[in-house]
C-alpha cells in the first residue's frame, strides 16, 4: 500500500520552477531516498508533504490523507526533521524532548523504547543546552524529537549534510533499525553513496525526476560499459583524456577516471593504451568496473 | 623541491582546559593540493583559523607564506585567499560588484581590477550574468565564482573549507578542475571535504583525530599503510578511535 503518493506536483517561486510535475509513491515500510544536489527541489517537496506549504498544481497524500484537506490528521501521524536544526537552542536536551512529547500529548516514558538506542548516545549530556551540542549530537536529538510521538511516517530532510563520514554511517545504521520497527521513511540527501542504503530512490535535479528505481535497478540500466583508468600522473591524465579519440564520457572519480567509449571493443582499448603511452604515461591501468549511483546520476544529468 | 609555504611546529590551541588543536606539526609546499580531513569536532576549523591569522595559538609555531602567525597576521591575510561553503559572496550584490569588492579588499588597483574582472567573467562563462545578483545564481556557479574571487589576487595559498558541500556531481568535478588549474599556476590549495573521493584528488592528505594529526601521507601510501581499499576505509578506521564528541 502506498503510504505517500505524489501526483503531478508542481511548485514555482517567482521565476524558479522548484518542482516540475513530480510523481512517485512510497510503500509501507520502505526506506525511500530523494537523491539530488542543492536546488533540486527536495526541501520544497518535503514542505508540501508535511503540510507546511501548498503546491501550485497536483495532488499528494500521506497515509491516505490529502495534504490540503486533512492536514491536521497528517501532522499528528508524521515526524519531520527539517534540514536546518529547528529545536530550541535555549532548552536543554531533556527539555526539548519533553516539550515535543507534550505537544503530542504523550509522555516520553510511553514511547521511550523507540528512541532508546539513539537517546542513549546523548543522555550523558541531557542537561546541556541544545545550542551547545556538536553537529552529530544535534542530529541525534532532532531525530529523537521527531520520533517521540511514534509517527508512522518519518520525513528527514538532508539529515547528514555537513556531517562527517563516521556520523553519517551511524545515522544510516539508526535508520535501518527504525525501518525494522515498521516506520516508513522518506529521506533526502546530496550524498550519492548513501543511495545504496535505500530500498528505492528518486534521482532529482532542478525540480525534475531523472529516474525512480531500486539502487541496483538504476545501476543495471546504465547503458554503457564503464572503465576505470589510472596512470602515474593523474593530473596530466585528465588533460590528455580530453584530447583522446572515441571517448563518450570521461570524468574524475576518486582514485580512477571513469570513462566509456563511443565504440567499445578490444581494439579501442588498445588504441587508448597506445595513445596514453605515447603521451608519456606510465603504469597505465584500464579495467572494466561497475558504475555506481553517482555515475548514473551524471549520465542522466547529461541527457 | 618546491618552497615550503605552510610550516607548523607543535601548533596548539587551548580553550580553558580543552585542547582543540594538540601539537600539530606539518609542512605544505608550493603548488601542493593538501587535503585536511577530520571528523566534526576534530579541530580542523580551529587549526585553519590559526593558519589564516584569525586566532592566536596558545603555543607552538607556524609560518604561513613566510609570515609568523603571532605578529604578522596582516601580512598573512594579504597573501592568502579563503572560501567556505557557508560564507563566500554577498548575495545582495551583483557578480561584478562582488568581484570589485573582494578585488578591492585584496588590494588590486583599478587597472588590475578591470582586466581581472573581464578575464574571470569570460573564463567562467558568466557574460550573461555580469549584472545579476549573486542570490539568483545556482549554487554550483556561486561556488565557482567564489573560488575564482578568492584567488583573484594570486595568493600563495588558498584555504577552502568544504567548498563543494551540496553541489551536484558534474559541478563538483568542474570545481576540482579549477582547483587543478590554480595549483598548476603555483597556488597552494589547503582544502577540507566530507567527500572521500575528493580526498583522492589531493597530493597529500592529513587526518585529524581529537586535535592531533593521526596520519599524513599521499592517498596511495595511506591506503597501503592501513591495508584499506579506499580513503573512506582509512578515514573510518582512524576517526572511529575518536574519544571526544563536541565541536
Amino acid at each position: 500500500m502506498a503510504i505517500i503518493s505524489v501526483e503531478n506536483i508542481s511548485k514555482k517561486y517567482t521565476d524558479i520552477q522548484a518542482l516540475d510535475n513530480v510523481s512517485f509513491q512510497v510503500n509501507e515500510g520502505e526506506l525511500y531516498g530523494m537523491i539530488g544536489a542543492d536546488g533540486a527541489g527536495k526541501t520544497s517537496l518535503f514542505r508540501i508533504l508535511t503540510t507546511l506549504m501548498l503546491a501550485d498544481k497536483g495532488k499528494a497524500k500521506v497515509n491516505g490523507w490529502d495534504v490540503v484537506k486533512d492536514y491536521k490528521k497528517i501532522r499528528n501521524s508524521i515526524g519531520y526533521m527539517p534540514g536546518r536544526f529547528s529545536l530550541y537552542q535555549d532548552l536543554t536536551v531533556e527539555e526539548n524532548l519533553h516539550f515535543f512529547a507534550t505537544l503530542f500529548n504523550i509522555s516520553v516514558k510511553k514511547n521511550y523504547d523507540l528512541i532508546q538506542d539513539i537517546y542513549i548516545h546523548i543522555e550523558p549530556f541531557k542537561t546541556r543546552l541544545a545550542g551547545k551540542l556538536s553537529g552529530g549530537m544535534k542530529q541525534k536529538l532532532a531525530l529523537c524529537c521527531a520520533l517521540i510521538h511514534r509517527p508512522s511516517v518519518l520525513f528527514l530532510d538532508e539529515p547528514t549534510t555537513g556531517v562527517d563520514v563516521v556520523s553519517r554511517k551511524e545515522f544510516w545504521e539508526m535508520l535501518c533499525k527504525l525501518k525494522k520497527q515498521g516506520i516508513t521513511i522518506l529521506v533526502s540527501t546530496p550524498y550519492m553513496d548513501e543511495a545504496t542504503l535505500c530500498d528505492r530512490i528518486t534521482l532529482i535535479q532542478s525540480g525534475k525526476i531523472l529516474s525512480i528505481d531500486t539502487p541496483q535497478g538504476i545501476i543495471k540500466h546504465y547503458p554503457d560499459s564503464m572503465y576505470g583508468l589510472k596512470s602515474s600522473n593523474m593530473n596530466m591524465l585528465i588533460y590528455d583524456m580530453q584530447k583522446a579519440e572515441n571517448i563518450k564520457s570521461c570524468f574524475a572519480f576518486g582514485e580512477y577516471l571513469h570513462l566509456s567509449f563511443q565504440n567499445d571493443n578490444e581494439a579501442a582499448r588498445d588504441e587508448l593504451r597506445n595513445y596514453l603511452t605515447e603521451q608519456g604515461h606510465q603504469n597505465i591501468e584500464l579495467k572494466q568496473i561497475m558504475p555506481n549511483i553517482e555515475d548514473c546520476f551524471i549520465k542522466l544529468m547529461e541527457k | 623541491m618546491n618552497e615550503v609555504v605552510i610550516k607548523t611546529d607543535k601548533l596548539t590551541k587551548r580553550f580553558g582546559d580543552f585542547t582543540a588543536v594538540d601539537n600539530i606539526t606539518f609542512d605544505v609546499s608550493q603548488s601542493e593540493i593538501f587535503g585536511f580531513l577530520g571528523a566534526n569536532g576534530a579541530g580542523k576549523t580551529t587549526a585553519m583559523r590559526m593558519l589564516c591569522g584569525l586566532s592566536t595559538p596558545t603555543s607552538g609555531d607556524a609560518i604561513i607564506a613566510g609570515f609568523d602567525v603571532y605578529n604578522q597576521t596582516e601580512n598573512i591575510k594579504k597573501n592568502i585567499g579563503y572560501m567556505s561553503q557557508k560564507f563566500s559572496l554577498y548575495e545582495d550584490l551583483t557578480v561584478i560588484e562582488n568581484i570589485h569588492l573582494f578585488g578591492g579588499i585584496y588590494g588590486l588597483d583599478n587597472y588590475q581590477l578591470k582586466n581581472k574582472t573581464d578575464e574571470l567573467i569570460e573564463k567562467l562563462g558568466l557574460q550573461g550574468e555580469r549584472n545579476k545578483l549573486v542570490a539568483s545564481l545556482p549554487l554550483g556557479w556561486k561556488q565557482k565564482l567564489a573560488f575564482s574571487v578568492a584567488i583573484l589576487h594570486q595568493p600563495k595559498i588558498v584555504f577552502l573549507d568544504e567548498p563543494t558541500g551540496g553541489v551536484d556531481p558534474i559541478t563538483r568535478r568542474q570545481f576540482w578542475k579549477l582547483i587543478y588549474d590554480a595549483a598548476n599556476q603555483g597556488i597552494t590549495i589547503f582544502v577540507t571535504t566530507h567527500y572521500m573521493d575528493e580526498a583522492e584528488y589531493c597530493n597529500r592528505v592529513s587526518i585529524m583525530v581529537d586535535g592531533k594529526i593521526e596520519a599524513l601521507d599521499t592517498p596511495v601510501k595511506l591506503k597501503q599503510m592501513f591495508s584499506a581499499k579506499s580513503m573512506d576505509d582509512v578515514f573510518l578506521r582512524l576517526a572511529r578511535k575518536a574519544q571526544r564528541t563536541s565541536d
